[in-house]
């Protein structure tokens, strides 16, 4: 008896194969399709692919070298990367099983990970899929995981919403609107890493003790918050102004280097602050005293010793009667530690965090 | 401190803003003391809340618990805003004989797309042809009748026409029994495999 014999014909193959793989083809020993399972024909609607050379159907990606009838059925076993030629394109995988007595063979396709485009571009069902195929899983999945994502997605764009908002609160100065000490300092850092051309300018209200002490907190509070229109009037949206202390102030003015026009800017500032606030029957009589410093005057800035040279900048008009705005000079940097300053204009809030200049550090000490 | 997935929630509360309208649903968060008016579907919250907004609505609906529940599950799988989840149910069988046999897998599945997502054991028994019964082993009692709502509205999804009666408390588990009449009895709707829910 013959092995050939032995061997079951085409026609009991391919009931089975049509039970079980419905994306096979049964090859004959020259590599004609004479079988095909029905959603693999179902790929392509109209164009019966029995009696086609396999390999003018199927591009065979992987292995290239498998270009014959013979090289095809030496790579039995191998898996198969396949494309379907013509519109639309799909990939395809699979592997090939060769028939007993030389019959041909049977390959076995399957569509990998482009199921998804070709459940669509196909308009597959579920009795196109074997039972045992996990593709109807493998789709139900990918919906169920898409969903899931887009809410998490939601939850994650609700969470950096309510995080921007507690970042804003958390620079926010909440009596005047302002930004806060925190956010000057962010903001300072970032004009000094990014290389800007920037002037600071310390600002230090006169006469605000005593509004505070003969009209009370409220009419404190109701001049600081005057004053903080007033500054945010006078300077440009992209510049910062901070409330850094009880009544100390600091402006950030990016790319603005000219001193003329920070000084039109001070003064402009003063004489507005200057006009009487009335609170209730009563009037508020503040000013203001201003030091500035410019990035340029600087190597390389830090954002301590610019405060700091600020400090004396705005002590010197202090200290020239009030109601002033000084540019700092270096010389400010020997004469200052031998003067004290005027009574109410400590700015306790301006204390540099690190590595202040020496003069600045003492003049605090000695004030204290 | 037992939990609610946010998801179920999440549902109740999409259930009365759609169907009943945003203001019952802000008057039932109040009436629940939620101190918040929207559940996040993927964060899990103390199951006493969703005792107490069920309660809520069930009070402003004048409905009983188990007819909230129903209809939240009717509105799960028939309202075009839910559309993704009546795809994932369908995706459970082609006909409604195969979708029944599904909900076996139903806990596994959910939870296959969402980790923490819980849901109470389902055994469906067959019985005569055509006849079937579906234990839910909930604690609390009330997804039951939420899967009442699920059947009947999935049954019209695939055109099948079918008995449900609905048994509250059997030894401690819910029981839907399911009497299938015919199973194409009307055209149902549409399911494509590769159409996703938008």
């Amino acid at each position: 008896m013959s092995g050939a014999e032995a061997e079951p014909g085409i026609g009991a193959v391919s009931a089975l194969m049509d039970a079980f793989c419905p994306m096979h083809v049964i090859l004959d020993e020259a590599g004609t399709i004479v079988h095909i399972g029905a959603t693999l024909q179902k790929l392509r609607a109209g164009l019966p692919l029995v009696g086609r050379a396999f390999l003018e159907v199927f591009e065979l990606r992987r292995p290239q070298t498998a270009q014959t009838m013979e090289a095809l059925l030496a790579s039995a076993g191998v898996k198969l990367h396949l494309r379907l030629r013509g519109a639309p394109e799909t990939a395809l995988k699979g592997v090939l099983a060769p028939l007993g007595g030389g019959q041909g063979a049977v390959v076995n396709l399957g569509f990998g990970i482009s199921l998804l485009d070709a459940v669509r571009d196909y308009a597959l069902v579920s009795s196109d899929f074997a039972a045992t195929d996990l593709a109807i899983e493998m789709l139900y999945l990918v919906e169920a995981k898409s969903a899931a994502m887009e809410a998490s997605r939601m939850l994650n764009l609700r969470l950096q919403g309510a995080m921007i908002a507690a970042e804003e609160q958390a620079f926010t100065d909440t009596l005047t609107g302002l930004k806060n000490r925190r956010a000057m300092d962010h903001v300072l850092a970032r004009l000094i890493t990014a290389g800007r051309d920037f002037a600071l300018m310390h600002i230090d209200l006169d006469f605000f003790k005593a509004v505070n002490d003969t009209l009370g907190h409220a009419a404190g509070d109701h001049v600081l918050q005057n004053v903080a229109r007033i500054m945010v009037e006078e300077t440009r949206s992209e510049d910062t102004v901070a409330r850094v202390g009880g009544d100390e102030f600091v402006i950030l003015f990016d790319g603005l280097t000219d001193c003329e026009t920070l000084e039109r800017v001070a003064k402009r500032i003063i004489q507005k602050l200057e006009v009487p606030m009335p609170f209730g029957a009563h009037m508020c009589h503040v000013s203001a005293s201003c030091g500035t410093v410019l990035s340029l005057s600087y190597d390389s800035p830090e954002a301590a010793q610019m405060l700091a040279d600020a400090d004396l900048a705005l002590y010197a008009s202090k200290h020239a009667g009030r109601a002033q705005h000084s540019f700092f000079r270096v010389e400010m940097r020997e004469t200052s530690a031998a003067d004290a300053p005027p009574e109410d204009s400590i700015p306790a809030a301006m204390a540099p965090r690190k590595s202040a200049t020496a003069p600045a550090q003492n003049r605090r000490k000695d004030s204290a | 401190m037992w939990q609610m997935h946010g998801l179920i929630n999440r549902t109740i509360e999409r259930f009365v803003r759609e169907t009943r309208g945003e203001s019952l649903w802000l008057r039932v968060a109040e009436q629940a003391e939620l101190g918040f008016v929207e559940f996040e579907a993927m964060l899990s919250y103390d199951a006493a809340l969703t005792e107490r907004v069920l309660e809520a609505v069930s009070a402003a609906l004048l409905l009983p618990r188990e007819s909230v529940l129903e209809d939240i599950g009717t509105y799960l799988v028939s309202h075009q805003k839910t559309e993704a989840v009546r795809r994932l149910l369908r995706f459970g069988g082609v006909d409604f004989v195969e979708f029944l046999h599904s909900l076996e897998d139903l806990p596994d599945r959910a939870r296959l797309a969402v980790a923490d997502l819980s849901l109470p054991g389902l055994e469906l028994d067959e019985q005569l042809a055509g006849r079937f019964s579906l234990k839910v082993l909930a604690q609390p009692a009330g997804f039951g009748a939420v899967m009442l709502g699920v059947l009947r509205a999935m049954a019209d999804d695939y055109g099948a026409l079918v008995i449900l009666e609905y048994f509250s408390d059997v030894e401690g588990e819910e029981r839907i029994e399911i009497q299938l009449i015919e199973e194409a009895f009307a055209a149902g709707r549409g399911f494509e495999l590769g159409a996703r829910a938008g």
